[in-house]
C-alpha cells in the first residue's frame, strides 16, 4: 500500500491540528466572514414552504413541455405559476397560495389535458406563517438544544469542553448556511432539519474526541513530559482514524440519499435533507479537527496549572534534548499517548508522534 | 489487562439473551401475522391538515384551549363522516390526517371558528323520534331517569329530568349560604350520561299515551309550547336525527335567530332561542367542590357586559316552565349543557351543579373557558400526496436506504477486512431489530411509518457503524501497543470503547429528544427514527458487538491477526509480540 494510505490505515499519521492552529482559526475566521458576507448579500434562497404558496406534483406524460404545463395551470386561475421538471418523471408546478376550491380547480384543470387521473396530482397548500413557526421552532430547538449540551458535556467532561463544542457547532452552521447563501440551494423545512441533524453529529464527533483528550491530559498532570497541547494533538492523532472512518460512513449513507433523491425524485424531502446533511458534514469533520480541540486548547492553556507544565515541559526539554537519544529506546511499558509523545519537541510546535509506532521502530 | 474472568464466559449467554429478544420480537410479528408496517400519508397517498390554532387576536393560545380545539375539531371530523381521520395535537398545531383522496371539500368545515353562546331553550325532545306508544318504556319509567325528584324543578314531570346536558342547575354562585337551592339541584339531575332514561322519562311526560298506530312516530313537541318558535324550525326539529353522526358539529350559528341544535352527546335535541349571552362574555370557568355538600360544581364567571346580560336572562326565565327555564350553552353548533335556572343571578358569577364528577365537571369547565377565549384555526398546511407519488417516496427512501447499507458494508468489509465481517453482522442484527421494532409499534403503538422516519432510520446507519469504529480502532490500539493475546485487547478496549460509545450516544439522543419535543411536523419523525436508533445502537454494540468479538477474539483467525483479519499486525505497524513477529518475517 503506498505511503499515506497505509500510514492512515496503521494510524501512523500525525498532523499537528493543534500546533498549527492560528493557522485554522484564520481558514475559519475567512470562511465564516466570507459565510456572512454571502448571507447578507444573497440571503438565503427560501422555499415556497416559507414564503407560501401551492404546489403540485403529477407525471409527466410523454411530449408535454413546460409551456403546456403553464398554459394549463394558468388557464385555471393561479398567476405566479413556476414550472419545473421534478426527477425524471414528475412535473412540479409551483403557485401562489390557493384554497380549497382553486387547488380542485388547478387538479382538474391538469388532470384534463394530460390525461393523469385527478386523484394522482398532488397538492400542497402551505400558509404564508407556516414556514415562520417553522423556523421560530427550529430556533428554539436550537437554544434548548445548545443549552443542554453545555450542561451535559459541563457534568460529562468541563465547561471548556463544552464551549469548544458549541463554538465548533455555531461556527458548522454559519458556514453551512453560507454556503447554501452562495449555492443559491433553496433552504425548506426539510433543510432545517438537515442543519439541525448537523448538529448532533458535529457534537458526536467533538465529544469522542474529547473523551480521548481527557483520558490522555488526565495522565500528563504530575509529570513533565508534554504540554497540555501537545497530549491534545496526541488525542486528536489518536482519534483521527476513527474520525475520518466515522465521517464517511456517515456521508455515505447521506450520499446515497442525496443520489436517489436527485435522481429519482427530482426534489422533496429527500434531496433537500440529504444536501443540508451532506454540506453540513463535510464541515462537521472539518471543524471538529481542526476547530474544536485547538479552541479547547486555546482555553486549557491559560489555565495556571497548565502554563506551569508547559514551563516545565520547557525547562525539561533543554536537559532532555541533549539524553534524548540515550532515552529514545526507554520505557515502552505505556500504551497511552502521553508516553509516547514525551519524546517529542517543544510546546505544540513539533509533531508528535503516535504512540509506538515510531518510538517502537526507532528500535 | 488481565482479561476478567467473568466475561470469558457470558459473552455466549449475552448473545442468547440478545437472540431470544429478536425470537420473541419475531414470534411476535408472526403471530399477529403483520410483517410489513404500516406507512404514513406522505407514503401511502392521503391528506395531512395542519392548522395552527390562534386567538380571535392573533395571540397563540393557552395549552389547554389548544386540547379543547382537538376535542372539537375530532368531533367535527367524525360528524361529517371522513372515513379513518386521525386528529392529533402536534405541539402548538393540530394535525388531521385523511387516508385517501377527494375528501378536500369536507375540510373547510373544518376549519372554522367554534363559538360558544348561551340560548334559552324553547323546546326539548329527545334524540329521535320515539315509535309512538311504547308499553315497556311506559311501564319501566324509572330506568336511571329518576324522574322521581324535581322538587325545584317544577311540579310537572319534566321531559329533562334525564337529559344529559339538561339535568343540571344553574344557581347564583354567591347563594351558597342556603343549602336547599344546590340540594334541589342535586336531586333534580340525576342520570348524567344514562340518555337510555329519556324514553322511560319521555314516556312519562306525555300524561296521556296516544293511541298506537304502527309505523307512526310521537311527536316531540306533544305537550310543549311551541309559542314563539320560527314554525320551519318546529319541522326542522321534528326532522333531526340527533343520534346521527352528524350532529351539526362545526355549523356557525347565526348568534340572532332561533336555531336547532343537539345536545354533544347526542341524547337529546333542542330549539332554542337567540344568543342570550355570547361566550366571549364569560370570563372564566372553574372545576369545584361545593364547600358543604362536597358536590362537584362548576363556576362560571362572567365579563361585565355577559355579567348584566347574564342577570337579565336568568331573571327572565328562571319563572317559566320547564323546559324554558332552561339556558343551553352551545358550543360549536353542539349544546354541552343546558342547566334550570334556579333562580336570578345578578353579580356576573354562577354556580352549574347536578351529578357532576371530578372528570365531567373539568371538561365542562374546560368547555367554556374555550368558549370565553375562540380560536382562529389557520391552514397553515394541506398536503395532499397521491398514492403514485407515495410509492415513488417509498421505493426513493427504500433504495438509498439499500446503497447506504451496502456502501457502508463495502466500506467496512475493505477497510477493517475480517474485523469489518463483525461490524457488518452487527449492522444485519440493528437493521433487524429496527425493522422488527417499527412493525411492532405501527401494528401495537399506531405507528406510521413515514418518509421523514426512512431518512432517519439511514441517516442513522452511520451512528450504529460508529459505534463499531470506535470499538474496533480501540482494539487496534490496545494491540499495537502490545497486548500480548487478543482476548486480553479485546477486554481493556471495550471498557475504555464503551463510555466514549455511552457518552456520544447521549449527545445524540439529547438532540433526538430535544428535535422531538419542539419541532414542527416531519422533523418530529426524523427526531423519533433518529433517537430509536440510538437506543437501538446501544442494544446491539452491548449485546451483540461486544459479545460477538470476544468470542471471536479465541478464534485463531483473528487471535493470530491473519492478513484477512483486519488485525494483521504488519500492516497496523506492530512489531512485538515476538510470536507474532517471527511468524511475518
Amino acid at each position: 500500500m503506498p505511503g499515506v494510505i497505509s500510514r492512515l490505515y496503521r494510524g501512523d499519521i500525525n498532523i499537528d491540528f493543534v500546533g498549527k492552529r492560528r493557522i485554522w482559526y484564520g481558514l475559519s475566521a475567512f470562511l465564516l466572514i466570507f459565510s456572512i458576507v454571502g448571507l447578507i448579500i444573497h440571503g438565503l434562497n427560501l422555499g415556497v414552504e416559507f414564503k407560501g404558496g401551492s404546489v403540485f406534483d403529477f407525471a409527466r406524460t410523454p411530449g408535454s413541455s413546460v409551456e403546456q404545463v403553464r398554459d394549463s395551470v394558468e388557464g385555471a386561475g393561479p398567476h405566479q405559476v413556476i414550472v419545473q421538471q421534478a426527477g425524471d418523471k414528475n412535473w412540479r408546478v409551483t403557485t401562489e397560495s390557493l384554497d380549497g376550491a382553486e387547488v380542485t380547480k388547478v387538479q382538474q384543470a391538469v388532470a384534463k389535458q394530460f390525461g393523469v387521473p385527478e386523484d394522482q396530482v398532488s397538492s400542497q397548500v402551505i400558509g404564508a406563517t407556516w414556514g415562520g413557526e417553522v423556523s421560530q421552532k427550529a430556533w428554539i430547538g436550537l437554544v434548548v438544544f445548545m443549552g443542554l449540551i453545555m450542561l451535559y458535556l459541563s457534568i460529562a467532561f468541563e465547561w471548556r469542553m463544552a464551549l469548544a463544542a458549541v463554538v465548533a457547532l455555531v461556527h458548522d452552521l454559519v458556514i453551512t448556511a453560507g454556503i447554501y447563501a452562495w449555492s443559491g440551494f433553496e433552504v425548506t423545512p426539510a433543510t432545517m432539519l438537515g442543519f439541525l441533524t448537523i448538529l448532533g453529529y458535529s457534537l458526536y464527533d467533538a465529544v469522542v474526541v474529547f473523551d480521548m483528550i481527557k483520558e490522555v491530559t488526565g495522565k500528563i498532570g504530575t509529570s513533565a513530559k508534554m504540554t497540555y497541547t501537545q497530549a491534545a494533538n496526541n488525542a486528536l492523532s489518536h482519534t483521527l482514524i476513527r474520525s475520518l472512518n466515522t465521517s464517511l460512513v456517515a456521508i455515505l449513507p447521506v450520499a446515497a440519499i442525496l443520489f436517489i433523491g436527485t435522481t429519482l425524485l427530482g426534489a422533496g424531502t429527500l434531496k433537500d435533507l440529504s444536501l443540508a446533511l451532506f454540506v453540513g458534514m463535510l464541515v462537521g469533520t472539518y471543524s471538529s479537527l481542526c476547530v474544536a480541540t485547538p479552541i479547547l486548547v486555546t482555553l486549557k492553556e491559560r489555565e495556571p496549572q497548565w502554563q506551569a507544565l508547559a514551563r516545565r515541559v520547557a525547562a525539561r526539554q533543554v536537559s532532555a534534548a541533549k539524553a534524548a537519544a540515550a532515552t529514545a529506546g526507554g520505557s515502552r511499558t505505556g500504551k497511552e499517548p502521553v508516553a509516547a509523545g514525551s519524546q517529542n519537541g517543544a510546546a505544540g510546535s513539533q509533531n508528535g508522534t503516535v504512540p509506538g509506532g515510531k518510538q517502537r521502530k526507532k528500535r | 489487562m488481565a482479561p476478567p474472568t467473568s466475561s470469558q464466559i457470558k459473552p455466549g449467554r449475552t448473545l442468547l439473551v440478545l437472540l431470544a429478544i429478536i425470537l420473541a420480537m419475531g414470534a411476535t410479528i408472526a403471530l399477529q401475522k403483520a410483517f410489513v408496517p404500516k406507512f404514513g400519508l406522505d407514503l401511502a397517498g392521503g391528506t395531512t391538515v395542519t392548522l395552527s390554532p390562534v386567538t380571535l387576536d392573533g395571540k397563540p393560545p393557552p395549552s389547554e384551549s389548544i386540547d379543547q380545539a382537538v376535542n372539537i375539531i375530532r368531533a367535527r371530523v367524525n360528524g361529517n363522516g371522513i372515513a379513518d381521520a386521525q386528529v392529533a395535537r402536534a405541539n402548538d398545531n393540530i394535525v388531521i390526517q385523511i387516508p385517501g383522496v377527494g375528501q378536500r371539500e369536507a375540510l373547510g368545515l373544518v376549519s372554522t371558528t367554534a363559538e360558544l353562546r348561551m340560548r334559552q331553550v324553547l323546546a326539548y325532545g329527545p334524540s329521535t323520534n320515539q315509535p309512538v306508544q311504547m308499553p315497556t318504556a311506559a311501564a319501566t319509567p324509572s330506568g336511571s331517569g329518576a324522574p322521581s325528584a324535581t322538587p325545584s324543578g317544577g311540579s310537572t314531570p319534566t321531559p329533562n329530568a334525564s337529559g344529559t346536558p339538561a339535568g343540571r342547575a344553574l344557581s347564583s354562585a354567591l347563594a351558597a349560604p342556603s343549602p336547599s337551592a344546590p340540594a334541589d339541584a342535586k336531586g333534580g339531575a340525576k342520570g348524567d350520561g344514562k340518555a337510555k332514561g329519556d324514553a322511560g322519562a319521555k314516556a312519562e311526560a306525555t300524561p296521556t299515551p296516544p293511541v298506537p298506530t304502527p309505523g307512526a312516530t310521537e311527536d316531540p313537541l306533544a305537550g310543549q309550547d311551541t309559542s314563539g318558535i320560527d314554525p320551519a324550525l318546529l319541522t326542522q326539529f321534528r326532522d333531526i336525527d340527533c343520534t346521527a353522526k352528524n350532529k351539526g358539529q362545526g355549523v356557525q350559528d347565526d348568534p340572532n335567530k332561533q336555531i336547532v341544535a343537539c345536545s354533544d352527546d347526542g341524547s337529546a335535541r333542542y330549539i332554542l332561542d337567540k344568543a342570550a349571552v355570547q361566550g366571549t362574555e364569560v370570563s372564566g370557568a372553574q372545576a369545584g367542590t361545593d364547600p358543604t355538600t362536597g358536590e362537584w360544581i362548576v363556576n362560571i364567571t362572567f365579563k361585565s357586559k355577559g355579567a348584566s346580560q347574564f342577570a337579565d336572562i336568568t331573571r327572565r326565565i328562571t319563572t317559566l316552565t320547564p323546559p324554558r327555564n332552561q339556558l343551553a350553552n352551545v358550543l360549536d353548533g353542539v349544546v354541552i349543557v343546558a342547566p334550570t335556572i334556579e333562580e336570578a343571578i345578578p353579580g356576573g358569577s354562577a354556580r352549574i351543579s347536578g351529578n357532576f364528577t371530578q372528570v365531567s365537571s373539568t371538561a365542562l369547565a374546560d368547555q367554556l373557558k374555550y368558549g370565553a377565549l375562540p380560536l382562529k384555526f389557520k391552514q397553515s398546511q394541506v398536503v395532499s400526496v397521491s398514492s403514485t407519488l407515495g410509492q415513488d417516496q417509498l421505493r426513493g427512501g427504500l433504495i438509498s436506504g439499500g446503497i447506504g447499507l451496502l456502501v457502508v458494508v463495502l466500506y467496512l468489509l475493505l477497510y477493517y477486512r475480517g474485523l469489518g465481517l463483525i461490524g457488518v453482522a452487527s449492522l444485519g442484527v440493528a437493521t433487524a431489530v429496527t425493522y422488527s421494532t417499527v412493525v411492532l409499534l405501527s401494528h401495537n403503538a399506531g405507528f406510521r411509518l413515514s418518509l421523514p422516519h426512512i431518512i432517519g432510520l439511514v441517516v442513522s446507519i452511520g451512528i450504529t457503524a460508529d459505534s463499531f469504529i470506535v470499538y474496533f480502532e480501540r482494539i487496534r490500539d490496545e494491540i499495537k501497543e502490545g497486548h500480548r493475546t487478543l482476548r486480553s485487547a479485546v477486554e481493556v478496549a471495550w471498557r475504555r470503547a464503551r463510555r466514549t460509545i455511552l457518552v456520544a450516544d447521549a449527545v445524540m439522543f439529547i438532540a433526538a429528544i430535544v428535535l422531538f419535543a419542539l419541532a414542527v411536523g416531519d422533523v418530529a419523525g426524523f427526531a423519533f427514527a433518529m433517537g430509536l436508533t440510538t437506543l437501538i445502537d446501544i442494544v446491539v454494540v452491548f449485546l451483540f458487538t461486544k459479545p460477538l468479538m470476544s468470542l471471536v477474539a479465541r478464534m485463531r483467525f483473528f487471535a493470530k491477526g491473519h492478513k484477512l483479519s483486519g488485525l494483521d499486525a504488519e500492516r497496523m505497524g506492530r512489531t512485538s509480540p515476538a510470536e507474532q513477529t517471527l511468524q511475518e518475517a
